[in-house]
């Protein structure tokens, strides 16, 4: 196509797709591609196959023929496994009729809760630093988006003040990310109680992203949802990506009051039909026989967990401890480098890559998010390289 | 602690005190002093290295599975015998078992003709044992949970949100 005809139709497209940023990580992305035998710590995915009992399950599955549509809001029986985990691990119930969709990813469930809730103008408040999809999600939806930028200091948590201070007259919804993605960290119980106040006050509704809720270290995971009068205002958004190290099959699943679990079940059959049926298969195989997965892989996170904060600690930077999903949030601000010049340098000099932290919201500038899914050899090797980097600027 | 540091160690036994300290979140004093007691306590019982030795042409080598069925012994049940056979340097290790037969001997040698000569000359005339049948390796896949011959390439991208 000519370049004047391409001009043409690029006048076409939408105007708030057009003029959204690209995504931090995406740039970066691309520089690391460029690289080559860089030794990445950039992923946000486990390093774990899925578990083989899993993909025979779904192995078994195409064997039998059984690749047609399913149910719109999921399999039954995936519903009512996902019902007694709930249960189970979190004491919450939700009825697999009409309380639980089956998401193509959690990642379809932010974006169509969003949709299913928001009018034109109302806003969403979104902590940061967190997931890059909340903000665009939330645009294209209509809303708009208010960050709320935690901060080092109450380990990443979404303070009640900070929270009040955000709200206006058009507060609709909170995004809650806990554990949280990139910083790791987590809300327990007295820090919900103290939330739910200002949302029950405000009338919001929350939006909470569990999705790395079996990935808590000496602490269980605690729902926002499980908190006295927050369950009838919250949806919660999961899946079994993180906990079951199943990204690729695209499976999540989104929880809540039946009204709204309806509306996004609507919007769910004209827009994808059905989430894919063998990864259905899979889900529930992991569901039904997978908690001993869960547990082996948090122990092997945990142990590199311990690696990366005290390899970080011991080079001079200030790490806090991180309790949830698979990174750590360490500080460089003592470098004197912003994130993405720390992370090009030590792309360019040790062949490392890390995540600048302000891909995640402006507040996580001067912060590196690195992942910890990866081989214990990966990791130490990793460290040695960055603190060979960071005593040259210290 | 101890079991998640028997699991680490029977991971990789080259782990170093000091990254198994911080890996336990503890001092590499501690770490020092529970693989001593571990190690005095039988329970750790030896640090040997995998290898796969299909993949070294110039040295031969095969292993056989023997069914061994054996008269017990009054007094010492299974014990005596499974010592006599246990004691041969040529047995790798001796399982006492449930079901159709009772001892199973895993034997390595150079050849199949050295195999055979173990079962033949030493196993088999033992008073106890009543019968043997032999089963020889003739492809390992999998030792120890490590499966051979599969390189792992990591196949994510690499950075992802």
């Amino acid at each position: 196509m000519s370049a004047d005809r391409e001009d043409k139709i690029k006048d076409k497209i939408a105007t708030k797709v057009a003029t959204m940023p690209p995504s931090g990580i995406r740039k970066f992305f691309d520089i690391v591609s460029e690289m080559g035998d860089a030794i990445s710590l950039g992923v946000g995915e486990p390093d774990f196959d899925t578990p083989w009992h899993v993909r025979e399950e779904a192995i078994y599955s195409l064997e039998q023929g059984k690749t047609v549509y399913s149910a719109n809001a999921g399999m039954l029986p995936l519903r009512q496994e996902i019902s007694r985990y709930m249960k189970r691990r979190f004491d919450l119930l939700y009825n697999p009729t009409n309380q639980i969709l089956v998401t193509v990813g959690g990642s379809e469930g932010i974006d169509i809760s969003l949709r299913s809730l928001l009018n034109g103008g109302e806003e969403v408040l979104i902590p940061e630093p967190s997931f890059v999809a909340y903000m665009p999600c939330t645009v294209f939806a209509g809303g708009i988006p208010v960050p709320i930028a935690t901060k080092s200091e109450n380990e990443f948590k979404l303070t009640a003040k900070e929270l009040e201070e955000a709200i206006t007259d058009k507060s609709k919804i909170l995004i809650f990310p806990y554990p949280n993605n990139p910083t790791g960290a987590i809300m327990e119980e007295k820090e919900l109680k103290e939330i739910a106040e200002v949302i029950k006050k405000h009338d919001l509704i929350v939006l909470s992203d569990e999705i790395y809720a079996e990935l808590t270290y000496g602490v269980r995971h605690v729902s926002i949802a499980s908190i006295k009068g927050m369950y009838e205002r919250t949806v919660i958004l999961s899946g079994l990506s993180k906990a079951y190290a199943m990204t690729g099959w695209r499976i999540g699943y989104a929880l809540g009051p039946a009204s709204i679990i309806g509306a996004m079940t609507k919007m769910h059959q004209y827009v994808l039909m059905c989430a894919p049926t063998t990864s259905q298969y899979g889900a529930i195989a992991a569901l039904k026989n997978g908690d001993d997965d869960i547990k082996h892989m948090r122990e092997a996170y945990d142990t590199r967990r311990k690696l990366m904060i005290n390899g970080f600690r011991n080079m001079g930077l200030s790490c806090f401890e991180p309790k949830g999903a698979f990174y750590v949030f360490p500080s460089i601000k003592e470098t004197g480098l912003n994130s993405l010049e720390f992370c090009e340098k030590l792309l360019q000099e040790e062949k490392v890559a890390v995540v600048p932290g302000d891909a995640f919201g402006k507040s996580g500038d001067g912060y590196i998010r690195c992942s910890y899914a990866y081989s214990i050899d990966e990791l130490k090797e990793a460290l040695i390289r960055i603190e060979k980097f960071v005593k040259k600027l210290l | 602690m101890k079991t998640r540091l028997l699991e680490l160690l029977e991971e990789n036994c080259k782990y170093t005190s000091q990254d198994l300290a911080v890996m336990l979140d503890t001092s590499i004093e501690t770490v020092e002093a529970l693989i001593k007691e571990l190690e005095a306590e039988q329970v750790i019982c030896g640090y040997k290295t995998l290898i796969n030795w299909d993949k070294m042409e110039e040295t031969e080598h095969v292993t056989a599975l023997i069914e061994v069925k054996v008269t017990p012994q009054r007094g010492d049940g299974f014990d005596k015998v499974a010592k006599r056979i246990y004691m041969f340097k040529e047995v790798e290790a001796v399982y006492l078992m449930s079901g159709g037969f009772d001892l199973t001997v895993i034997v390595k040698g150079k050849n199949i003709k050295e195999v055979a000569m173990f079962v033949g000359q030493k196993l088999a005339p033992l008073e106890s044992v009543l019968s043997t049948g032999t089963h020889f390796v003739l492809k390992r896949y999998k030792d120890h949970g490590v499966i051979f011959e599969q390189p792992k390439k990591d196949e994510r991208m690499v950075v992802s949100p």
